[in-house]
């Protein structure tokens, strides 16, 4: 469904992705761990068409999206949530997820849109509660689930995801994943970038470990959360070691 | 010929060749970031060609990597090609004993290993249900590690044989009713040779499956085996630098082994100039793996020669396969699972010669068995009036030999200038009589 070969991104002239070549498959969850700054933020704006690749190429289906604008892209079905969610805080919960169905063609935001809403709401009940509620006085987990309903009301196929995590309790968390893991029976696609490796990989069926620009290891998620490497460097058991 | 087998991993193994070739491009450019990450030897190669991990943008540019050699290998004994902390290598296995090489593998790489032993299996038709009786001798130890790991993978009954003698691996087959043989096609062949001479009804044994590797066989072998124990025999390719079999293995249609592209990536080259050759033609075979984390390889030369056919197979599955391997560059062989080069022994019997004499290697088969012989001219400055001289000096010749390669010939002295003079290096001194 989607393909990346080779991808090299650059911001101004620093090269922020050396080449990178990943796939997702549909129905699939799957995980793009790496510490701060190794670019994962870049692979999904590359991606959504925020930064476009300099070479290489990212095809979806048929598409090759490096040379798309972002606004056709979301209109190919990727809806991208970004990281720290920008909401629209004065606006209330409901305008936000309304907001996030205007790439739809009138027609079909007419027929579709109060029927998602009701769908937005039945996946995150506490929106509802909070519809009439300004998004900038939610609670940062209620702010996620809003950022992630906001991007479901486009009607994606594949859906980016950029650190659902942060600043987020444990608790909060917890509920959070299991919502995007939740999201796959909905026929959704997921390409989930996470610092917390552990998290994303226990509901992600395959990864890929990015290092400053590279991918330097690929696996199932199961294979991921065994390796020494990945363990000492992403999931905080103990120190990385210089061994040469 | 369509098969309803199923396939161990379908989803990889029917992957079409455009996806196959993305996850291949993934997984080398992984690789070759850890190479040059890790490992020192890899790093100072690509840095004197002036070459960056990331230049390797296609799969058509991995002719633009070195080459990765066996002299390589055994100059990195036994861990400078690491590229994990070595805690982090569950297995560590030595290929080889007179000039050693390593292999070994991280927790992850044994978990490969195992599904690809698995998948081998799997492709011969053997299920959970099947007693899967494992008989290679002991200087294939790898293979039989290996294919008991597939076999408890698969979840089938498995049992692993000490090298017992024939009569014995037959008693076994019997109690236990094994009904899948893992084994070296020699030993097969003998075990046949057993059951005809008890004058046993092959029907009557449980066996129906055989897979065997760790030395070429041929079609006469193949229809011999299946003809007298009423089996399906099936060929495995694996060399031990990698680590023994897993790389590729026969389908029952019988038309080429499938090689696991999705963990090795294939060339085949001209040995001669390095450069590749058109699919189909026979060259040597060159691998790169693509998931290995304890030691990668990039494009290393195997010595094996075959041929590479992409067309898709009857059976369903899409990897690539390997003709049957009969011959290598370099002029070694392998008798009883080991491998030797003619210069080896030249060097042995220059030793106790006292100068490089003229001498022969005859390969030969006698029910089953290999056999070496080697056939060597006096020097002039050898006494020969005495026999015990004569016999001293073979056995002689026997012990070195044996310590040197845990191989035990025959050795027979000759008068000189019996041998006809080699034309070339020690190459030439081998006749191989094997069918």
């Amino acid at each position: 469904m989607l393909r990346l070969t080779s991808v090299v991104t650059n911001y101004g002239r620093t090269t922020a992705l050396h080449g990178v070549s990943l796939h997702v498959r549909p129905g699939e969850i799957v995980a793009l761990v790496g510490a701060n700054g190794a670019g994962k933020t870049t692979v999904l704006n590359t991606i959504s068409g925020i930064t476009p690749a300099a070479k290489g190429q990212v095809q979806y289906g048929e598409k090759d999206l490096a040379r798309m604008s972002a606004d056709r892209i979301v209109r190919l079905g990727i809806s991208h949530v970004p990281e720290g969610r920008q909401l629209f805080a004065p606006l209330s919960v409901k305008d936000n997820l309304l907001l996030g169905s205007y790439t739809l063609r009138r027609a079909e935001k007419q027929a579709h849109q109060q029927e998602d809403l009701q769908r937005i709401y039945a996946l995150f009940p506490i929106l509802q509660e909070r519809s009439a509620q300004r998004a900038g006085t939610l609670s940062g987990g209620e702010q996620q689930m809003l950022a992630i309903g906001r991007a479901l009301m486009a009607r994606p196929t594949l859906l980016l995801l950029d650190e659902p995590s942060m600043g987020l309790a444990p608790r909060v968390m917890a509920e959070i994943f299991t919502t995007i893991a939740e999201l796959r029976t909905h026929g959704l696609t997921v390409l989930l970038v996470e610092q917390n490796a552990r998290w994303a990989l226990n509901i992600a069926d395959r990864g890929y470990v990015l290092e400053t620009g590279s991918i330097v290891l690929d696996g199932s998620a199961e294979a991921l959360l065994e390796n020494r490497e990945v363990q000492r460097a992403y999931l905080g058991k103990g120190y990385r070691e210089v061994w040469e | 010929m369509s098969t309803d087998m199923p396939i161990w991993d379908q989803r990889t193994e029917t992957l079409d060749r455009d996806a196959l070739r993305q996850l291949q491009l993934e997984r080398l450019q992984a690789s070759l970031f850890r190479a040059y990450r890790n490992v020192a030897f890899y790093r100072k190669r690509f840095d004197a060609l002036g070459l960056a991990p990331e230049d390797v943008e296609t799969l058509e540019e991995v002719p633009t990597l070195p080459f990765t050699t066996k002299d390589d290998l055994r100059s990195g004994y036994p861990y400078d090609m690491l590229a994990v902390p070595l805690r982090e290598v569950v297995r560590l296995q030595s290929a080889s004993y007179a000039r050693p090489t390593v292999c070994a593998f991280t927790r992850n790489d044994l978990r490969h290993w195992n599904e690809l032993a698995a998948r081998l299996l799997s492709a011969g038709g053997v299920t959970r249900d099947d007693v899967v009786q494992i008989f290679f001798g002991q200087s294939t130890l790898v293979w039989s590690l290996s294919f008991h790991g597939g076999a408890e993978r698969l979840g089938a009954s498995v049992i692993p044989t000490p090298p017992v003698d024939i009569a014995q691996q037959l008693a076994l087959m019997q109690d236990f009713k094994s009904t899948a043989l893992v084994g070296t096609a020699s030993e097969a062949i003998y075990l046949a040779a057993v059951v005809a001479e008890k004058k046993l009804d092959p029907r009557r044994l449980s066996v129906r499956v055989g897979l065997f590797g760790a030395e070429p066989w041929s079609e006469t072998m193949r229809a011999h085996l299946e003809g007298t124990l009423g089996i399906t025999a099936l060929d495995v390719y694996g060399i031990a630098e990698l680590g023994g079999p897993g790389i590729a293995g026969e389908c029952p249609v019988k038309q080429g082994l499938h090689l696991a592209e999705d963990h090795f990536f294939v060339e085949i080259i001209d040995p001669a100039s390095g450069k590749a050759l058109p699919e189909g033609e026979e060259g040597e075979i060159v691998l790169t793996t693509l998931t290995k984390e304890a030691l990668p390889l990039l494009r290393f030369r195997t010595c094996d020669l075959g041929r590479l056919d992409a067309a898709p197979c009857a059976c369903g599955r899409t990897h690539a396969r390997l003709s049957r391997i009969t011959r290598r560059t370099d002029g070694s062989f392998i008798v009883q699972g080991r491998k030797l080069h003619p210069a080896q022994l030249e060097a042995i019997l220059a030793e106790v010669e006292g100068a490089r004499p003229n001498f022969r290697i005859i390969l030969d088969r006698k029910v089953g068995v290999e056999e070496i012989e080697l056939l060597v001219e006096f020097l002039p400055g050898l006494s020969t009036d005495t026999p015990g001289t004569v016999l001293a000096a073979e056995d002689r010749i026997v012990q070195r030999v044996a310590g040197a390669t845990g191989l035990t010939p025959r050795v027979r002295l000759v008068e000189s200038a019996t041998l006809e003079r080699l034309a070339g290096d020690a190459a030439g001194a081998v006749i191989d009589k094997r069918t």
